[in-house]
């Protein structure tokens, strides 16, 4: 089966970034290798460290140089090779057709500004509206996020939290990207709002076709608003697969580590199982399997041999070596569902 | 109730502001047995930080009482009040700002037992920090580290060991997890409730996260905009929420488990401000079962079964 480039919005090969401090190297993304069909909410996973960030950046090529270093065998955005991008067209590109949400809005936005005028901002420059009319679609945008139109020319200081957030997504969707990068969109709101901005933003990608990359820590919100997941650990996919993949035919130890730490809900009593030990130090590239030193099923050959991300079904990919070396590996978390 | 080791009423704490003043505590009642955990719920602004700080009196309460072991805390000198403090200690949401950047961890830890002369024996001190870091899981050899070269979940266990160090019965834990990944949170989670078990310590835990409160509490406390709204036990709270903020709060929680979908209930709006509040159910804009009645007063905590308060006028 031949598989067209333009079946996917994106399509990253063996990503490497690292960051060159005084210090030493830090090895922020290790050969990840991610793409995503159209219309899909990828959910990428991980705990602080992971690389998560670090990846959307590099997508955008925001990854700030020195002390950052990039390369990356393939990244096509929307059937655009963003590599040969020259700096004139990766503007044209970004929030336009690729657009972020990041995680703090109380810093997103600028203070000096009114917020009609931020969400203006990008609709002058990328379709050319005149001024007028620019500011008349920014307080259409508004309303589309459910903040009136009266509130316009306010600034940021004037707006609540979640109101904030509403203004940066509504920046975010002014040019109806083809893609949206949400990073980690809620962490900074109370659950309540955190409710409302999520509702928000699945009603308004299914109204306009987008595609999306759900940056978040929280399973719970992955289990909400993605059709696929990506679990990062030290700047590698790990495990990767749709909603039901990861969630009920779990094959990765880190996955399950992630799962067992979460204090469930319909049962009080049972005593949380965290994932013993740290990450590793991202300055050291460890021989074998990154997440060996933790895991509760590591066998002494993980410590030296590096698991490959492959395919165990059409959909849902591991990297874990147990599985080439056991072909009936089964996870506890398995055993029980 | 029958061995209350705190029991606060009528707590207050109000702040002048310049547009007028701001209610934070608003007439907070209740009690906590011996050994037990009482979580104390709600969002930014809800004055559950503030309820915590003023039973310790880091600030001093507007008015009401904290009565610990019988002994009204808030009537209390300064003197007293110091050696008080023994017994009541607390654990801060931010473990990257709440030590000192240029103390080393036994000069942290050491602090509070020197400060209150528990130990003046220099090597009988050393011994003492030694046995705290080992209490709450760490390792001998980081004794002489700075704060700065730790992780998150090491620097939450140094200010455990640090409120630990008086021997404290009473410990309030402010968001003790919320700066931690999930994995370290669940490390942070069962080590303060070894410690409960071991120590038969009693926990304020103050959280806006449903379910770490859920799974730590046995009693559990909602607050909004200053007021607690329900009170139940941890289970009744779970399977039988009455309040409709309790329930639109349970409901927003997004469940990791594609088997157990839940109806959500969205809010509208956003939480009012504090300031000038009105003689109404201060929940009442944002309710989706409100009523005239709402308006027009502010719904008392009643006892609808045993042990389970509600302040809402549908009760």
């Amino acid at each position: 089966m031949t598989i067209k480039n333009d079946d996917y919005i994106f399509d990253i090969e063996g990503l490497n970034v690292r960051y060159e401090t005084e210090d030493g190297t830090v090895y922020a993304v290790n050969g990840l290798d991610l793409k995503l069909g159209y219309k899909k909410t990828l959910g990428l996973v991980g705990e602080t460290g992971a690389g998560k960030t670090t990846t959307a950046l590099a997508m955008l090529r925001l990854v700030p140089s020195p002390p950052g270093v990039v390369d990356c065998k393939k990244l096509e955005i929307c059937g655009q090779d963003i590599r040969a991008l020259s700096a004139q067209k990766l503007e044209e590109v970004r929030g336009k057709d690729i657009s972020m949400i990041f995680q703090d809005p109380m810093t997103a936005l600028n203070p000096v500004f009114r917020v009609v005028d931020q969400i203006a901002e990008s609709l002058e420059i990328h379709e050319h509206l005149s001024r007028s009319d620019a500011q008349e679609k920014a307080k259409e945008l508004l309303e589309m996020v459910g903040i009136s139109r009266s509130r316009a020319n306010e600034f940021a200081h004037q707006f609540s939290g979640g109101m904030k957030q509403r203004v940066v997504i509504a920046i975010a969707l002014a040019c109806n990207p083809k893609l949206i990068i949400a990073d980690e969109p809620t962490t900074a709101l109370d659950v309540t709002i955190q409710a409302q901005v999520l509702d928000l933003m699945k009603d308004l990608k299914e109204k306009h076709d987008t595609s999306m990359i759900m940056i978040t820590h929280d399973l719970g919100i992955v289990a909400e608003v993605c059709d696929e997941v990506a679990v990062m650990y030290t700047g590698r996919v790990v495990e990767q697969g749709t909603l039901e993949d990861i969630f009920e035919r779990t094959m990765h130890p880190y996955t399950e580590g992630l799962f067992n730490s979460l204090p469930n809900i319909a049962d009080r009593q049972a005593m949380l199982k965290p994932i013993r030990g740290l990450m590793p130090d991202p300055t050291e590239q460890p021989k074998g399997c990154p997440f060996a030193s933790r895991c509760d099923y590591a066998s002494p050959e993980c410590e030296s041999e590096h698991p490959v991300l492959r395919y165990v079904s059409d959909t849902h990919k591991v990297a874990c070596s147990a599985y080439d070396r056991q072909p009936d590996f089964l996870l506890e978390r398995r055993k029980t569902r | 109730m029958t061995d209350a080791l705190l029991d606060v009423r009528g707590l207050k704490k109000y702040f002048e502001t310049s547009h007028g003043l701001l209610h934070a505590v608003d007439d907070v009642s209740f009690s906590i047995e011996r050994g037990k955990t009482l979580g104390l719920v709600g969002e930014s602004g809800c004055g559950k930080s503030t309820t915590g700080r003023a039973i310790l009196r880091l600030i001093e309460p507007t008015a009401g009482e904290v009565l610990f072991e019988g002994v009204d805390v808030v009537k209390l000198g300064s003197g007293a009040m110091r050696k008080m403090r023994k017994n009541m200690q607390i654990i801060f949401q931010d473990p990257f700002s709440s030590l000192d950047p240029r103390k080393t961890i036994n000069q942290i830890i050491a602090e509070p037992i020197k400060e209150n002369r528990i130990i003046t024996d220099k090597v009988a001190l050393e011994k003492r920090v030694l046995e705290l870091m080992e209490t709450v899981g760490l390792a001998e050899r980081l004794i002489n580290t700075y704060p700065h070269e730790l992780d998150g979940g090491r620097r939450q266990r140094i200010g455990i060991a640090r409120a630990l160090a008086m021997e404290p019965k009473f410990i309030i834990c402010d968001e003790p997890v919320s700066a931690l990944d999930v994995s370290i949170q669940a490390q942070i989670l069962n080590l303060l409730k070894q410690l409960q078990e071991r120590l038969g310590l009693t926990y304020i835990f103050i959280t806006h996260d449903l379910s770490v409160v859920n799974h730590f509490s046995d009693d559990i406390a909602v607050m909004y905009l200053g007021q607690i709204v329900e009170k139940a036990s941890a289970e009744e709270h779970f399977n039988n929420p009455l309040h409709p903020y309790t329930k639109a709060l349970l409901s927003a929680i997004p469940i990791p488990d594609l088997r157990n979908k839940r109806q959500r209930i969205t809010l509208k709006g956003e939480i009012t401000s504090p300031v000038n509040l009105p003689d109404a159910c201060r929940f009442a804009k944002r309710c989706n079962e409100c009523v005239e009645q709402c308006t027009k007063g502010i719904p008392p905590l009643k006892e609808i079964s045993k042990g389970h308060f509600v302040a809402c006028f549908k009760y």
